[in-house]
């Protein structure tokens, strides 16, 4: 669009472009294809043949049901978590200036820096120390400090571009500190957090690492694939939960990226 | 009568710096006051303290007769037209406007025909649906004083309010604000660190430096009679000669304002006068500025369009009324 002509990229450039696409996205196909194959034991190419069976197999199995939901909660109260803190956080370090207010940022940040591994061995034996019994909730206490830095980050880009004198001059006109949030803040960072809280959502459902070192018999949905992994038969059916998993978070990943990109186009419309 | 704003040695200091220091002033009700001052001087912290934003370190605040000391902005009768005009970009402009009514409590219907009159007010009726960022620089500004006005306070305050507008809407904006300030008899209190904005708008005006009040006065008083060094230099680029020159020219004592438009020019060096020499030459299109060489003093004259202009170089005498040379009481 910025040019007039249509300029068009060298063949050796879009057979690169190609075969990258290809390299990251066919084994997420295959994934798909081995859900519907007739052969339940081994991961066989070709299929031998196609069947829908596996769908309703998964369906009746009450252990993935049970993960599916493990995974639900944890995702949701974790998001939930970092929503609260994560904006407060943001308010706190855009809002003012202060002593440190650098490092804090940086403090908050860290988690989503540091090894995964990490992260689930300090909390591992944080937990143990203070003799905290290792439950749904430590997983989601594990997964809410990655979650926050997500919204953090959202909420503080956010911040940054609404003008200081906002909030002044909805308290120069009357309003209260709560009427101020519910009608002036709340509205201009309401997409960011939303988008936030979707890929808070969608890193806290696929997490492995920090879940295996918080976990105590629960299992979250990504942990079940793993042991299924190992076991021999109706392999399928890890598909067919590995292709839900795929659209579950997908889907609020695009959601996110729209929301992020209209909302920057409504504040660069107003300067 | 009470006072609108009334200051009694306040100050208010950030750490060391002393933004605003043991200032006292009083702005009568009705009154087009202009708060006058290079960036730092403390007029815009002046403002933040009468509008809530900022709290006095000591001294006290009153304003209507009720102190103002740790009372929230939004329990204040006051309200703001703010620098960057700080419309609330994700509202229209009719919701803009009635935000103040609506976080009161006034009924939608009523609030609605409020915020309507007040847009007909600033000449910017039917343009309630639209989006702030939709409008131009001088329409915003008028949505930013319908927004304040809607509210009725008792004290308007208007943060460099023309700061951000090209000349002419400025010029146009300068006489608009001056015939609302008089149709609705509010006290309105500005804030600039453009002088002929505060000398031709306002009634009376406060020449800020260093979070103190060099003078307070009519632009009259403030131009002809220059309290101080400070004032003269900063209002109207006057002519500041020193004790010696005020000495063998009128016979006075203390640091002197010689206007550039009080002196006369002359071509014909073998008149009576002060022999000078011409530096400078600049055209401003309603007059010429003449950089004068005169006794090793560095002074400055405006010629007017008509009059002859002597070249760059040139040997001129000058020559002043005995009224026009004003001896500064203050040192500063």
């Amino acid at each position: 669009m910025r040019s007039d002509r249509e300029a068009s990229a060298p063949f050796g450039l879009k057979l690169a472009a190609a075969g990258g696409l290809l390299f990251l996205h066919v084994p997420i196909l295959l994934i798909f294809v081995y859900a519907f194959t007739t052969e339940d034991k081994t991961y066989q190419w070709p299929p031998p043949g196609f069947t829908t069976q596996w769908l309703a197999v998964t369906w009746n199995r009450p252990d993935v049901w049970e993960a599916l939901t493990t995974s639900v909660k944890v995702a949701a109260i974790a998001t939930l978590i970092a929503l609260v803190l994560g904006t407060l956080c943001a308010a706190a370090v855009s809002g003012s200036r202060f002593f440190g207010r650098e490092v804090i940022s940086l403090l908050i940040i860290l988690p989503i820096a540091l090894p995964g591994i990490i992260t689930g061995i300090s909390l591992r034996s944080a937990f143990s120390l203070m003799d905290i019994p290792f439950s749904t909730w430590t997983i989601v206490l594990g997964h809410a400090t990655f979650c926050v830095v997500v919204v953090y980050n959202n909420a503080v880009a956010r911040f940054r571009r609404t003008a200081g004198s906002l909030i002044e001059a909805s308290y120069d006109l009357g309003a209260d500190g709560f009427q101020t949030f519910r009608h002036v803040v709340l509205p201009n960072i309401g997409t960011a957090l939303l988008a936030g809280g979707m890929l808070a959502f969608a890193l806290s459902f696929d997490e492995v690492i920090v879940t295996t070192f918080t976990a105590g018999q629960q299992q979250t949905l990504p942990i079940w694939m793993l042991e299924e992994l190992v076991r021999p038969r109706q392999r399928p059916v890890t598909n067919v939960v590995a292709m839900v998993v795929v659209l579950v978070t997908l889907f609020p990943i695009i959601a996110a990226y729209y929301l992020t990109r209209e909302g920057d186009q409504v504040s660069g419309a107003g300067k | 009568m009470i006072a609108a704003v009334s200051f009694e040695n306040v100050s208010r200091h950030f750490g060391s710096v002393k933004a605003v220091d043991q200032v006292d002033l009083v702005v009568q009700p009705g009154e087009f006051f202009a708060m006058l001052g290079p960036s730092g001087s403390g007029k815009t912290t002046c403002l933040r303290l009468i509008a809530g934003f900022e709290q006095p370190t000591t001294g006290a605040i009153s304003i209507f007769g009720e102190r103002a000391e740790g009372v929230p902005p939004y329990r204040r009768n006051v309200n703001t037209v703010f620098q960057d005009y700080a419309l609330f970009p994700h509202m229209n402009v009719l919701d803009n406007v009635a935000y103040g009514l609506k976080v009161k409590g006034v009924p939608r219907i009523e609030r609605i025909r409020t915020a309507e009159d007040a847009l007909a007010l600033v000449r910017l009726p039917g343009y309630g649906t639209r989006k702030p960022g939709q409008l131009s620089g001088g329409q915003r500004q008028r949505v930013a004083l319908a927004r304040a006005l809607v509210n009725r306070p008792k004290v308007l305050l208007l943060d460099e309010p023309l700061g951000a507008l090209d000349l002419k809407l400025r010029e146009n904006m300068q006489e608009e604000l001056k015939a609302l300030q008089k149709t609705l008899g509010i006290t309105f209190i500005f804030v600039t660190h453009d002088q002929g904005e505060a000398l031709s708008m306002a009634d009376r005006v406060a020449v800020f430096n260093d979070g103190r009040i060099m003078q307070v006065g009519t632009p009259q008083d403030i131009y002809a009679r220059p309290a101080s060094r400070f004032v003269a230099d900063f209002v109207g680029s006057s002519n500041v000669v020193p004790p010696d020159f005020v000495k063998r020219h009128c016979q006075r004592d203390g640091w002197g304002s010689l206007r550039p438009e009080a002196i006369r020019v002359s071509t014909e060096t073998n008149g009576t006068g002060i022999p000078a020499r011409v530096v400078s030459v600049s055209y401003t299109g309603a007059a010429t500025r003449l950089g004068l060489d005169a006794e090793g003093l560095r002074l400055h004259a405006t010629v007017p369009v008509g009059a002859i202009v002597p070249e760059q170089g040139a040997d001129v005498v000058l020559s002043f009324g005995a009224n026009a040379l004003h001896v500064m009481a203050a040192d500063a």
